[in-house]
């Protein structure tokens, strides 16, 4: 190995770590380890000119390595190996101290220590670091998005417009999510249906999109640009080929049960579109409530279907997919109000959700959109209570973003059709979106009574004739610092927004992360909002954290754009810090066989030798440590580079007394 | 012979994807916690050889920790579960070289759990620092 010349760069970032980290004492440090030709620090290595320095030191001082001292190399490992690369270093000759995040930000005495021992061990490392050759592999121009809601929708035209194929996967007999059970939206009052359904069409006859409802994917293999993934269809028992959505099958069905889109409010039949608006408008038959199941008797779908499209012999499905990024669209559930007591959710009547109100509020609702409680008449006074579970340290500590303004909403509707009183019951109006602020104003003007304070109760207990037959709405009223009791008819609930139930399922299936709220976590909060841990699955919509249709749009818009960069580039980098074995050590023991989790590992039987296919090996390292006979490297984390590493970061320390 | 002005110095290795992120989210939240202990990346807790934490106790640390994904998290799929079973089979070599237990640790620390971390590595630091410096040929000795 040629002679190392390290060049060491120290970056102040600001003050951010010059304001608790001495940079000239450890720049002086620095400069006097073995190794190091040159030690220099500035204001912000990151910018245009910090990288220039670095490129004049290589190509001036000939340095054949580079340690950056710095923030977390998930930060800028990717900026500086560029710049590196730019004149002509091996972009794996780089390597960083972390002296931000995991240093100047989280200590306030012994930071210049830490730092010294933390760029001691990366130059002590940086001495043995090889060059790597990343390889390019071609790209499968496709792209899977799950979920079809507003985000999956929205995603999968902007992909399949650009002339790229999208396989849009929904787990529901139709695409639509949450967004086609809304009513109105605000602050605009749009109709949703109005709105969303032009999309939905336009996605059910795109040449691009093959669209996959009632299916959910099983199996996500491989690795960013060639990804396999395994979808299971689930039988319709109608064939789609034959079907006309004429909806005589179920006029026919005599068989019913709670309508799961109508939030359980209404009924629909055991053969069924969820909605009538539905794509693709071909019904399915629940074998759960259908008779023909059970008994095998009834078939009045079949006998009344005028094209003989009911197909009792369809069977579960699988079909592989090859794709070349995966956008994870798979929205949110709403948080279920019954564990929260006290509002009575479920235990009395007339205290609802806010999707239950959608559906009421909706034309082709349960009540054909007209506001009735549970006994048919129309409720005098209504309370609406903000933040069920959201900002609450018990259930969800974040605050839910939608509630204030579908609230808000809700007075003008109520208002619409009929005459009750309304009382919002808030902790703090969030209205901060394009819009907002005039929705706000323009509601409180039509007359809606604000009362701050968080619901204590929401009870049947009546004390005093003015709360006969009424739901009282405890609370305290924080501006006038006192206890109110409110009367009322019914009660809207806004539970927050949480992470889908089988979200810790399908982070592991597309072994992306969860953030403490339980949603899918994105790679930067700032800079990199919609992709992952893994490299070529994104996500969007309401899947990474609660938001409302706009920015939920905008996100998968985004998404949309992320991949088609990927796979319109044609090819791709793959990881080239994978694992190999040498021949020369290897005993033929198929130890690290079994323990690869991506069957990269094969066994040569002629030579008797393990062999890694360096496409599928993501360089994790468990062979590395398993094998007994250390045949096998892992590149850019040998055991050399680690050991250099270890001995940097104790160097100060005086090693324990070897044993006498 | 231990004094109050003893720090031990533990080294710590985090897995790239969980341990090392949640550390990072530790410092964007400017958390603060003791500067004892000294980290490296790799880029899975199933790269973690057992040698190499023999390897930093024989060159000086008071401790070690490893910090991982949660079980079911790992990046690679199960790299942590193999991980788990070489760490138990440290402790032994660990134990039996007289080395405190407590001086080792294995956490599962993952990408959102800054407040996990800085309160391991305090902790930890206490833990080590209670013990005093490593002196397991004492402890050999006895055994």
């Amino acid at each position: 190995m040629e002679e190392p010349k390290i060049g060491v760069f120290i970056c102040h970032c600001g003050t951010n770590i010059a304001g608790t980290v001495d940079i000239d004492e450890v720049r002086e440090f620095a400069a006097g380890l073995p190794g190091v030709v040159s030690a220099r620090d500035y204001k912000f290595t990151c910018s245009e000119p910090g990288q220039l320095q670095i490129k004049e030191d290589v190509k001036n001082l000939g340095l054949n390595r580079v340690v950056v001292a710095a923030c977390s190399p998930r930060m800028h490992e990717l900026t500086f190996r560029k710049a590196i690369a730019e004149v002509g270093l091996n972009p794996y000759l780089l390597q960083i101290a972390n002296i931000r995040e995991q240093d100047s930000w989280v200590h306030k005495d012994g930071a210049t220590e830490l730092a010294k021992a933390l760029i001691r061990a990366a130059v002590q490392r940086a001495n043995l670091l090889e060059a790597l050759e990343r390889r390019e592999v071609p790209v499968t121009p496709s792209v899977l998005v799950v979920g079809g809601g507003i985000a999956g929708i929205q995603a999968a035209l902007n992909i399949a417009n650009a002339n790229h194929k999208v396989y849009l996967v929904e787990r529901e007999p139709s695409i639509g999510g949450r967004m086609i059970q809304l009513d109105k939206t605000f602050p605009t009052l749009d109709c949703s249906s109005c709105i969303l359904t032009p999309k939905m069409a336009a996605v059910g006859s795109h040449p691009n999109i093959e669209l996959m409802t009632y299916s959910e994917v099983e199996d996500v293999s491989g690795y960013i640009g060639n990804f396999k993934v395994r979808v299971k269809k689930k039988p319709r028992y109608v064939n789609a080929e034959l079907c006309t959505g004429c909806g005589i099958c179920m006029e026919k069905c005599p068989w019913k049960t709670d309508s799961e889109f109508d939030m359980g409010l209404g009924k629909r039949k055991a053969v069924y579109t969820p909605f009538p608006q539905a794509v693709p408008n071909v019904p399915v038959i629940d074998p759960d409530v259908c008779v023909y199941f059970e008994k095998g008797t009834c078939r009045a779908c079949e006998k009344f279907c005028p094209p003989g499209a009911i197909d009792w012999d369809q069977k579960e499905e699988t079909v592989e997919l090859e794709v070349g990024a995966i956008i994870v669209a798979t929205g949110y559930d709403l948080l279920d109000p019954s564990p929260l007591a006290e509002y009575g959710y479920k235990r009395l009547d007339n205290v609802v959700t806010s999707l239950e109100f959608e559906r009421m509020c909706s034309a082709t609702g349960p009540t054909g959109g007209e506001l009735v409680l549970k006994d048919g008449s129309a409720p005098e006074s209504v309370a609406i209570i903000h933040c069920v579970g959201s900002r609450d340290k018990n259930y969800c500590e974040y605050c839910s973003r939608v509630c204030c303004m579908y609230a808000l909403k809700y007075s003008h509707l109520i208002g619409e059709k009929t005459d009750a009183d309304v009382y919002q019951l808030y902790i703090d109006m969030r209205c901060y979106g394009k819009g907002f602020e005039e929705f706000y104003k323009r509601v409180s003007d039509e007359g809606v009574n604000f009362v701050r304070g968080k619901v204590a109760q929401i009870t049947d207990q009546v004390a005093g004739e003015e709360e006969q037959g009424k739901l009282v709405v405890v609370t305290e009223d924080t501006l006038l610092g006192r206890m109110l009791r409110i009367p009322v008819d019914m009660v809207i609930l806004c539970p927050a927004m949480v992470a889908r139930a089988d979200a810790d399922e399908m982070a592991r299936r597309f072994l992306i992360n969860r953030g403490a709220d339980g949603f899918f976590l994105e790679r930067h909060p700032k800079l990199e909002p919609v992709a992952t841990a893994s490299d070529g699955v994104f996500v969007v919509g309401c899947a990474q954290g609660p938001k409302d249709i706009p920015d939920t749009v905008a996100q998968a818009s985004a998404g949309a754009a992320e991949a088609l960069s990927l796979i319109d580039r044609g090819t791709v980098e793959i990881e080239a810090a994978t694992a190999v074995v040498d021949e020369e050590m290897c005993s033929g023991c198929k130890i690290c066989l079994a323990l690869c989790p991506y069957n990269a590992i094969t066994f040569d039987e002629e030579k008797k030798l393990a062999n890694v296919n360096d496409i599928l090996c993501k360089g994790c390292g468990v062979c590395v440590a398993a094998c007994p006979s250390a045949a096998i490297t892992g590149r850019h984390f040998t055991d050399k580079q680690i050991f250099a590493e270890i001995d940097g970061l104790l160097a100060d320390v005086k090693p324990p007394l070897v044993a006498v | 012979m231990v004094t109050g002005t003893y720090e031990p110095t533990i080294i710590g290795f985090l897995c790239n994807w969980c341990a090392y992120q949640g550390a990072d989210l530790a410092g964007t939240s400017r958390m603060h916690y003791p500067p004892n202990v000294r980290s490296l990346r790799v880029m899975c807790t199933g790269r973690i050889d057992p040698t190499f934490i023999l390897k930093a106790f024989a060159e000086g640390a008071d401790g070690v920790l490893v910090g991982g994904c949660h079980p079911g998290d790992c990046h690679y799929l199960e790299g942590n579960y193999k991980a788990m079973r070489r760490i138990a089979m440290v402790r032994r070599v660990l134990e039996q070289f007289g080395i405190e237990p407590e001086r080792f640790r294995l956490e599962w620390v993952s990408a959102s759990e800054g407040v996990k971390w800085a309160k391991v590595v305090e902790e930890m630091t206490e833990q080590v620092r209670d013990l005093g410096p490593l002196q397991w040929w004492e402890n050999f000795r006895e055994a």
